[in-house]
């Protein structure tokens, strides 16, 4: 359902040269599916998620969603961000319903649904606090809430976890399954953590800076539901060892 | 909130205690310095005349305050939406700043005629500088993620600064209108230093002119309160418009 046709993207950088962010990238994404992007800083993963969520043109080539070029931020996509980006002013609720207000697409039944889905992420209770009063984690899950009441067909994640310590991101990451598990949706899931793309994902695109290109597709065979006790296994290994490789090359570090 | 009070109000009581007692030990002539009781005693005696003056300065203080905000928040719009208006305007504005107001008072005056008209100009060109600066910080702190967030949520311009920016710089405003109420109170007297028939900053020199030094000081006290009941006053609607606001730059608290 997602298409990049040979999408290239150049800034202009701030010494008045250009900066190329992408060259070349091709990827087709099927409806449903879960796809990681892994790469190191700088190799253009957000901006590919930006280009595919419409907020910024791309400068070469293609991007179509359902065969229709994507110009402009389109009502089937929703975005998180690696901060929580809640409105300070509006309470929980407020602000899981903020996007569907905004597009004038709330209807009677909307709170009841939010309130519904802040229940499964655990939020039950927590509907008229403000941010401030929540944790980091707990942000985030109403962030994740926000993007997923506008029933979006194509979830569009940007390192959504990178900002929360490794014992809730773990907790997070099954969560996020759960929920994808129940309602289906194509997941572009950009993350700088390898083991956490090869748990989540049925693929992991693998991108390389300078220009940021794609290296490689790695095809997670590991079967539904997953969970952490798969990491032992060798097809968990045989993923995270070959993008450890890719993104490496031969200066593959070594502990001394 | 009243326990948090208690050093303040004790502060003040005990610096009054001193100064009455330096007054009466020392035997300071009242035209020099006057006791606390002093003070206190003239401006009773001439209550009702005090009343009028404060009633005159008091007006001054709001008209000159309602017109910085009424012009502040429309120029930070302007100036925070749009890179050329800010351009034009911000050097125009430091200059307004940098003239002594204290020096455009007669000259405005004489333009105006000796009404309320110059002394509401006055006041407003003390007060409204903080304001149109925090008003445009405020506009343009949204953080860029916010404004992102609204684009993906396919937001117009005018949805973007109605339900993104204005709300978040709400905590940004209050803090230049507290700024600005206090300050409105300086503008007036400046303004009644130069040019009025009424109000305390006329009240201070006439007295002065005769050496009433006590009533003087009984129109500075009422002056101080004046300002601080405002800032309290724009404080609690803050609190009760916008709770959300007040606490805004409290750390945020996990679990």
């Amino acid at each position: 359902m997602i298409t990049l046709d040979r999408v290239g993207k150049r800034f202009a950088g701030r010494d008045g040269g250009e900066v190329e962010a992408l060259r070349d990238v091709t990827l087709h994404v099927a409806p449903g599916e879960f796809t990681a992007i892994v790469g190191a800083s700088g190799c253009g993963k957000s901006t590919l998620l930006r280009l595919v969520a419409g907020l910024v043109p791309p400068s070469t080539g293609r991007v179509t969603l359902d065969g229709t070029p994507v110009t402009e931020p389109r009502a089937e996509t929703a975005m998180v961000f690696q901060a929580p980006t809640l409105l300070p002013w509006a309470d929980v609720l407020r602000n899981v319903t903020f996007p569907l207000r905004l597009m004038g697409k709330a209807g009677p039944g909307t709170e009841q649904r939010a309130a519904a889905l802040l229940a499964t992420a655990g939020l039950a209770g927590f509907e008229l606090r403000l941010p401030r009063e929540l944790s980091g984690g707990m942000q985030q899950r109403v962030a994740i809430c926000r993007a997923l009441l506008q029933s979006p067909r194509v979830l569009l994640m940007d390192e959504p976890f990178g900002a929360l310590d490794a014992l809730t991101r773990e907790e997070m990451s099954l969560e996020l399954l759960r929920i994808w598990s129940a309602s289906p949706m194509a997941v572009l899931f950009v993350t700088h953590s390898i083991p956490e793309a090869v748990l989540l994902a049925d693929r992991v695109v693998v991108m390389t800076p300078r220009p940021g290109r794609i290296a490689e597709t790695i095809q997670v065979g590991l079967p539904r539901p997953r969970s952490f006790d798969q990491e032992g296994t060798d097809e968990f290994q045989r993923c995270a060892r070959r993008i450890r490789a890719l993104i490496y090359g031969d200066r593959l570090p070594r502990a001394a | 909130m009243l326990r948090g009070a208690l050093p303040g109000t004790l502060a003040v009581v005990l610096l009054f205690a001193l100064w009455e007692a330096a007054c009466r030990f020392f035997g300071i002539r009242e035209f020099l310095l006057p006791a606390p009781s002093a003070i206190w005693s003239a401006t009773i005696a001439a209550w009702p005349m005090v009343l009028g003056h404060s009633w005159a300065t008091l007006g001054t203080v709001l008209m000159g305050f309602t017109a910085s905000v009424a012009i502040s928040l429309p120029l930070a719009m302007a100036i925070a939406a749009s890179p050329a208006v800010s351009a034009a305007l911000y050097p125009l504005l430091v200059v307004t700043q940098s003239i002594p107001k204290v020096a455009l008072a007669p000259i405005l005056i004489v333009a105006l005629g000796a009404n309320e008209v110059p002394r509401v100009i006055v006041t407003f060109l003390v007060a409204f500088f903080p304001l149109v600066v925090g008003a445009v910080a405020g506009l343009l702190a949204t953080p860029p993620e916010l404004i992102e967030l609204g684009r993906a949520c396919r937001a117009g311009r005018l949805q973007e600064l109605t339900r993104i920016r204005l709300p978040f710089a709400i905590p940004f405003v209050f803090s230049g209108l507290k700024v600005a109420a206090a300050l409105s109170v300086v503008g007036a007297v400046v303004a009644e230093f130069v040019g009025a028939d009424a109000g305390l900053g006329y009240l201070i020199q006439t007295s002065m002119a005769f050496f009433r030094t006590p009533l003087a000081f009984g129109a500075v006290v009422i002056l101080a309160l004046m300002g601080i009941l405002l800032f309290q006053a724009v404080a609690l609607a803050e609190r009760l418009l916008f709770p959300w606001s007040s606490g805004a730059q409290q750390t945020p608290s996990g679990f």
